[in-house]
């Protein structure tokens, strides 16, 4: 199959590369840019005129509700919410039901991939049996298994003399920590950020610290045992500083943040709006700008949807009651373009901090189009507005904050492996 | 949000959720509407017909004595038929078993419903999730408000003191876990008072409480200085256990109410308490049983206050005769 991408604006942060040209993808990878190899004969021809083609993107932190929670989402229903987004790579949180803890389940989410037809979803192993943070996790079982990295999700290992022989076991086998900066005790189950909002309506707070505290722990054990740590779904201002120290000290340590994390704050949710609970807490809006500034300077280097799709009684209740996370995987590349045109970061760094950084990360040979590389490939038109609605929303969890909101940005191709997996059916 | 919430397009009361969002005029309405309600206390039949034929049901999800009394009081006083249901939650009771029990209590054609729930915002979710012709009372959602209550305060102070303006007011204790104090400082900054002032070791305060509008003191004696009304909060027994505070002994020698500290204040300072009572704990028995004390009075003046609230928001809904 040979396809050719004509006249898009390219954009691939990686060989450093913004033009007008052709794309040439043969038998499901990038053939060249520009000039068509000797004898190329196209068996299919995309016009992205006016629209920008660029590496599919790579998100580092999903939940697609299977395997337990079906009722929530399904692989099925979520992976053409990803394919409509312009996501060829998923990366999976290991709490799913069973946890991620045996390679038996690992087989099971690469069964059901292939059953939904996309191919790109990494299993991430859990860190500790059942998330429990009390024994280590048959770590290299899983990673044989095709587990991309170890993480404990949002689960707590509050023995640190665990987590630091899970990060040496880790290290052992060349394992990237993927781990969320949480304390447990300092988190007291809380649902907000700790702040003046959280205490004008009585909402158990979460203090920054329980965030910045875990994360220096584990910037310590990253020194000690040297592991590789990638910290996900930052929230707060200490956090990106404390990133940034240890990246000027020399520790190769990354980080992501949450696309809403860079758009809302505590003070959206008011007074109870459940649609705002997510974890870690939206925060303060000197945050949500240090977040940014982060971004831009590269301490952050990239974006993750944290896609966390939800029935509608998981969001129907008293605020406290209901369950965190937002549906976000359709609203990851306008929200992403809505920085740019803000001025927070260029559209190099935007497509480059969900593509080609995230590839760095988990050692990806993806990301970049560059010839020889498998030919994931998002499309997008970049200045194309929709509404979010039920006849364009895909994902099967509808608990956005953006409902009803017009965005602007939207996917119109998207090739996995050189295969399209999604086209935009509407008219311009 | 929650001003759209609790008055309909007239802006007259139809839930009342919190006093966040409601003006002074709104608030003084209530106290002027009580005020009428309060003589009836002492007349041989205790009844007006306002809302007969109406149908209340009292939702506790949280045990309470006091507050459900007052609320069937008051809901009998208006010739309510009067249903009062006590449902022990429990840790697995979520959402969609609250949000069950009020569709099954809508199908029975109730006009309104007074909860206490243990979990924040849990009014504000009935509120949102019920029919359209049933009004919400909050009788206290977790840590969030409590506004009849302070509504009923507010009437003890205008009772005692007959103006806000001048007034300093210190409440004491644990701030952090109470709904009483949050729906309090907001009633009497939209009231207008001079100062208030919370008084409590850092442990039971709340982060930024001073964005509440009030100042901020560790120091029992030092904070009651100039104060015209002295609020003191019930200290559950469990704070000890959580490591928020070290004893009970010690909380009383630097944070109960003592005759001796009492004259500290002004000479005619009020001392008020929303109950129950911890005595020796928070508050000296001389002192909760002496001149000053208006805890007592609290308690009747709740019956009068939650038959103000109930009558206004059914009646601004054009529903009363």
């Amino acid at each position: 199959m040979h396809v050719i991408i004509e006249n898009g604006r390219i954009i691939d942060p990686a060989n450093q590369l913004d033009c007008v040209a052709n794309l040439y993808l043969a038998d499901g990878k990038i053939a060249a840019v520009t000039n068509p190899p000797d004898g190329f004969q196209a068996d299919m021809r995309l016009d992205a005129s006016g629209q920008i083609v660029c590496p599919g993107f790579i998100d580092l932190s999903t939940r697609l509700r299977e395997p337990g929670q079906s009722r929530k989402a399904t692989f099925k229903s979520e992976v053409i919410a990803a394919a409509s987004s312009g996501v060829t790579t998923l990366c999976l949180q290991p709490d799913t039901s069973p946890v991620i803890d045996t390679p038996a389940v690992a087989e099971l989410i690469k069964e059901l991939a292939n059953k939904a037809g996309y191919r790109q979803i990494l299993p991430i192993a859990a860190l500790t049996r059942k998330l429990e943070g009390n024994e280590l996790s048959s770590m290299l079982a899983l990673k044989q298994a095709g587990c991309i990295a170890v993480s404990n999700a949002g689960a707590p290992v509050t023995n640190l003399l665990i987590l630091r022989r899970a990060m040496e076991y880790a290290a052992s086998h060349d394992l990237l920590l993927i781990f969320r900066p949480n304390d447990y005790w300092l988190g007291n189950k809380g649902c907000a950020h700790e702040g003046a909002i959280a205490t004008r309506y009585g909402l158990p707070g979460i203090p920054d610290a329980a965030e910045t505290i875990a994360l220096a722990h584990c910037l310590e054990l990253a020194e000690l045992t040297g592991c590789r740590v990638h910290f996900g779904q930052l929230s707060c201002k200490r956090s990106v500083i404390k990133i940034q120290q240890a990246q000027k000290y020399g520790l190769a340590v990354s980080a992501d943040v949450a696309i809403h994390q860079l758009h809302l704050t505590e003070n959206d949710m008011i007074p109870f709006d459940s649609a705002y609970h997510v974890l870690p807490p939206l925060r303060t809006e000197a945050d949500k700008q240090f977040l940014r500034q982060g971004l831009a300077s590269g301490t952050i280097n990239c974006i993750c949807s944290d896609h966390q799709p939800h029935d509608v009684d998981a969001k129907l209740g008293a605020f406290p009651e209901t369950e965190p996370g937002i549906s976000s995987l359709e609203t990851l590349l306008p929200l992403t373009l809505k920085l740019v045109e803000q001025h927070a970061i260029d559209l190099q760094q935007a497509i480059a901090a969900l593509s080609q950084h995230p590839a760095d990360i988990l050692r990806l040979n993806k990301g970049a189009l560059t010839p020889g590389l498998p030919a994931d490939i998002c499309v997008f038109d970049p200045e194309r507005e929709w509404q979010v609605n039920p006849s364009t929303w895909k994902s099967q969890g509808c608990n956005t904050p953006y409902w009803q909101h017009t965005l602007k940005g939207r996917v119109t191709h998207t090739l996995q492996a050189g295969k399209l997996i999604y086209r935009l059916h509407e008219p311009a | 949000m929650s001003t759209n919430l609790q008055l309909n397009a007239e802006g007259k009361l139809k839930h009342f959720l919190s006093i966040e969002g409601l003006d002074k005029t709104l608030l003084t309405e209530i106290l002027d509407t009580a005020e009428s309600f309060i003589g009836m206390n002492d007349q041989q039949i205790k009844k007006v017909p306002l809302l007969r034929g109406k149908t209340i049901v009292n939702l506790f999800f949280e045990n309470s004595t006091r507050t459900r009394t007052t609320f069937e009081l008051a809901a009998k006083r208006l010739s309510a038929d009067v249903l009062s249901m006590s449902i022990a939650t429990s840790s697995t009771s979520k959402g969609e078993s609250l949000l069950d029990t009020i569709r099954n209590l809508e199908a029975m054609y109730v006009d309104m419903f007074v909860v206490r729930h243990g979990i924040s915002g849990a009014a504000h979710f009935i509120a949102q999730q019920t029919a359209p012709h049933i009004s919400v009372i909050n009788a206290g959602d977790g840590q969030h408000a409590h506004p009849t209550q302070a509504m009923l305060d507010m009437f003890t102070i205008r009772q005692v003191k007959r103006d806000f303006a001048a007034l300093r007011v210190a409440i004491i204790g644990d701030i952090l876990h109470s709904r009483v104090a949050r729906s309090q400082i907001q009633a009497l900054n939209t009231l207008g008072v001079a100062e208030i002032r919370v008084i409590a070791p850092k442990t039971l305060l709340p982060a930024h409480v001073e964005k509440l509008g009030v100042t901020v003191c560790h120091d029992l004696p030092n904070g009651l200085q100039d104060i015209d009304v002295i609020i003191m909060l019930r200290l559950q027994k469990e704070r000890m256990t959580s490591a928020l505070l070290p004893s009970e002994s010690e909380y009383f020698r630097c944070f109960g109410l003592t005759e001796q500290k009492l004259k500290i204040a002004k000479p005619d300072a009020m001392v008020m308490h929303p109950g129950p009572i911890n005595r020796g704990v928070e508050i000296d028995s001389k002192v909760a049983d002496g001149a000053q004390s208006v805890i007592l009075k609290q308690v009747s003046n709740g019956i009068a206050v939650r038959m103000a609230i109930m009558a206004m928001a059914m009646q601004k809904q054009g529903r009363v005769a």
